[in-house]
């Protein structure tokens, strides 16, 4: 797997997936309008501010409520390289390994992380480092069962 | 070690003697479930991955639900989209206008779900099944397609909470407000990643709707699912309904629990869910008489859009009129349950009372249509979630609550105990 590295997007608690991609724009599967539209309802200014390879950071339960892929693939499709929480909800979890949007559970880097800092990850090792602040975190590599996943391209490579 | 219920269904569709939480699987699924927001997606990864036949073409359940009757041109090209996939492969559970209902609604009266089963759900209240011992719980649009293609799924087996349920419920008490009270004591990611086994002498006094509700909403806590012993009343509901062969799981003794709670029913007051998440519970009687003013109620979903929520909102709405300003939108679930209410003489109620009826429909639940809220506006819902822009303008709040209170709320136009009306 590439490593990431970019600018952070904060965001806090309980960030759901109606404002990652409001139910107004589920009447389209196009990941390119779809992202035009991700995080409208938290973060306005977010699509105008997000460059290829920029980083997500959120606290606790990030991507609750629906099981719309619809929002992994609106983050991933925005430019967004990785997202790091303190938690994620369930199904997003799955969703975005099924789709291949690296995620990364760390509670100590998503406090200690600050919007517009610049972080890199180590998806092999989940090593986290927040080159701004200077410090590094061991986030939860992914389970050898889930690398194999990504290593074959994906849920659905994986079955055939 | 013993198992939970839901381990063992787990364990029965992976093949094994055994398993434990944290565990990795492959289950072999009784049925695949996707909606009009869910399954164009699903198809999409189909297609483009070149798969050229379903597992079991009377297995996958096509609900045309969120944005029906077509809202836009948009929602109505998914629906054609998966309407053609559905007849290429002959999708038998593909349902749509003139034959639909809400999915979690329609698929239990449909019989398509029973006790023991495992379903997967593209649609995150796929947890509703647990109310009939079944494992089901939701996935997205990618993990849909792998079960459609192959009959199988992947499961990380979930550690359990076990909710011990005594006494009975009083008065205007529902389902709803069970799971509200849970949810405002667990919080939203209370239960994440893990199972809500609901049990004890109290389990005996919710009727099936009841049960659906509570199960419904166990993702609002972050479960995996939530899953209900069967018993008498879960059997009688099955019976002559249920397409498969019941197949009756129990916990273990010995089973393992992370944590266990016990709710007296006979305690629990009703319960609103303050914006903008479900957790931010108050009783009624916390609630002050002219504290919250709205603009529109809403009576449905799959959450609460089956007859008995109906017959509560009518119980309370017989005789009175609407308070001026308020809109009130009445969407039973089903077909079926849109009948029933007609014959029972629901409607005239609703429609004497100054309410409309609406055919089923998800529709203002996810601000889809039929009932957005401008900047502003509040509306008490019997639905599920009162995220930031759920039911329309980001700017819009939404009170989550049982049918009997938003009924009352809708005459007096504020938040109302039933009790006092």
């Amino acid at each position: 797997m590439q490593n990431a590295k970019g600018k952070v997007h904060k965001f806090g608690d309980n960030v759901d997936t109606d404002v990652i991609i409001p139910a107004r724009y589920l009447n389209t599967a196009s990941h390119k309008e779809l992202a035009a539209h991700c995080m409208e309802d938290i973060d306005k200014e977010f699509v105008n501010n997000v460059a290829e390879g920029d980083i997500m950071v959120a606290t606790k339960n990030f991507g609750c409520g629906s099981s719309r892929e619809h929002a992994p693939i609106a983050i991933k499709a925005s430019g967004i390289s990785c997202v790091i929480a303190s938690s994620f909800a369930r199904i997003f979890y799955r969703n975005s390994i099924n789709i291949g949007l690296p995620i990364v559970e760390c509670p100590e880097a998503a406090e200690a992380i600050n919007d517009g800092d610049v972080v890199s990850v180590d998806f092999n090792t989940g090593v986290i480092t927040d080159e701004t602040i200077g410090k590094t975190f061991q986030g939860e590599p992914f389970p050898e069962f889930i690398q194999n996943i990504i290593a074959k391209g994906g849920l659905i490579n994986s079955i055939k | 070690m013993g198992m939970t219920m839901s381990q063992k269904i787990l364990a029965a569709h992976a093949g094994l003697p055994e398993v434990k939480a944290g565990q990795l699987i492959e289950a072999k699924l009784d049925l695949v479930l996707g909606n009009d927001v869910t399954t164009p997606v699903a198809i999409n990864v189909f297609e483009e991955n070149g798969a050229t036949s379903v597992f079991d073409n009377t297995k996958i359940a096509m609900i045309m639900d969120h944005f029906t009757p077509n809202k836009d041109i948009k929602a109505a090209t998914q629906v054609k989209q998966s309407r053609d996939f559905a007849e290429k492969y002959n999708i038998t559970n593909y349902r749509d206008v003139g034959e639909m209902g809400i999915e979690h609604a329609l698929l239990p009266e449909m019989g398509l779900v029973g006790p023991g089963c495992l379903c997967i759900g593209a649609d995150s209240h796929t947890c509703t099944y647990g109310a009939l011992g079944a494992f089901s719980t939701g996935v997205g649009s990618t993990d849909m397609c792998a079960g459609m293609i192959s009959g199988k799924a992947w499961f990380k087996v979930p550690a359990a909470i076990k909710f011990n349920l005594t006494g009975k419920p009083q008065g205007y008490v529902s389902g709803k407000d069970v799971i509200l009270h849970i949810i405002g004591k667990i919080g939203v990611d209370g239960a994440l990643y893990k199972s809500m086994e609901f049990t004890g002498e109290g389990v005996k006094y919710l009727n099936i709707d009841d049960r659906l509700c509570i199960a419904n909403m166990a993702i609002e806590a972050g479960a995996k699912n939530g899953i209900f012993p069967v018993d008498d009343i879960t059997r009688e509901y099955c019976k002559n309904r249920y397409q498969g062969t019941p197949i009756e799981f129990e916990a273990d003794a010995d089973a393992v629990y992370d944590e266990e709670y016990t709710i007296d029913l006979s305690e629990i007051r009703p319960t609103v869910a303050f914006p903008h998440l479900p957790e931010n519970t108050k009783t009624v009687d916390e609630i002050g008489d002219t504290e919250v003013k709205i603009d529109q109620v809403v009576i449905g979903s799959c959450t609460n859009g089956r007859i008995s929520d109906l017959r509560a909102a009518a119980d309370v709405l017989k005789g009175r009129k609407l308070a001026k300003g308020v809109r009130c939108i009445v969407i039973p679930g089903t077909q079926k349950i849109w009948r029933q209410a007609m014959h029972e003489g629901l409607f005239d109620i609703f429609v004497d009372a100054g309410a409309v009826v609406s055919t089923p429909t998800c529709g203002p639940c996810l601000g889809g249509h039929m009932g957005i809220l401008a900047a502003g506006e509040k509306a008490v819902s019997t639905t599920n979630r009162n995220f930031v822009g759920r039911m329309g303008h980001v700017d819009s709040e939404v009170y989550l609550a049982s049918p009997a209170v938003a009924a009352a709320s809708a005459v007096t136009g504020y938040i109302t105990n039933p009790e006092k009306l």
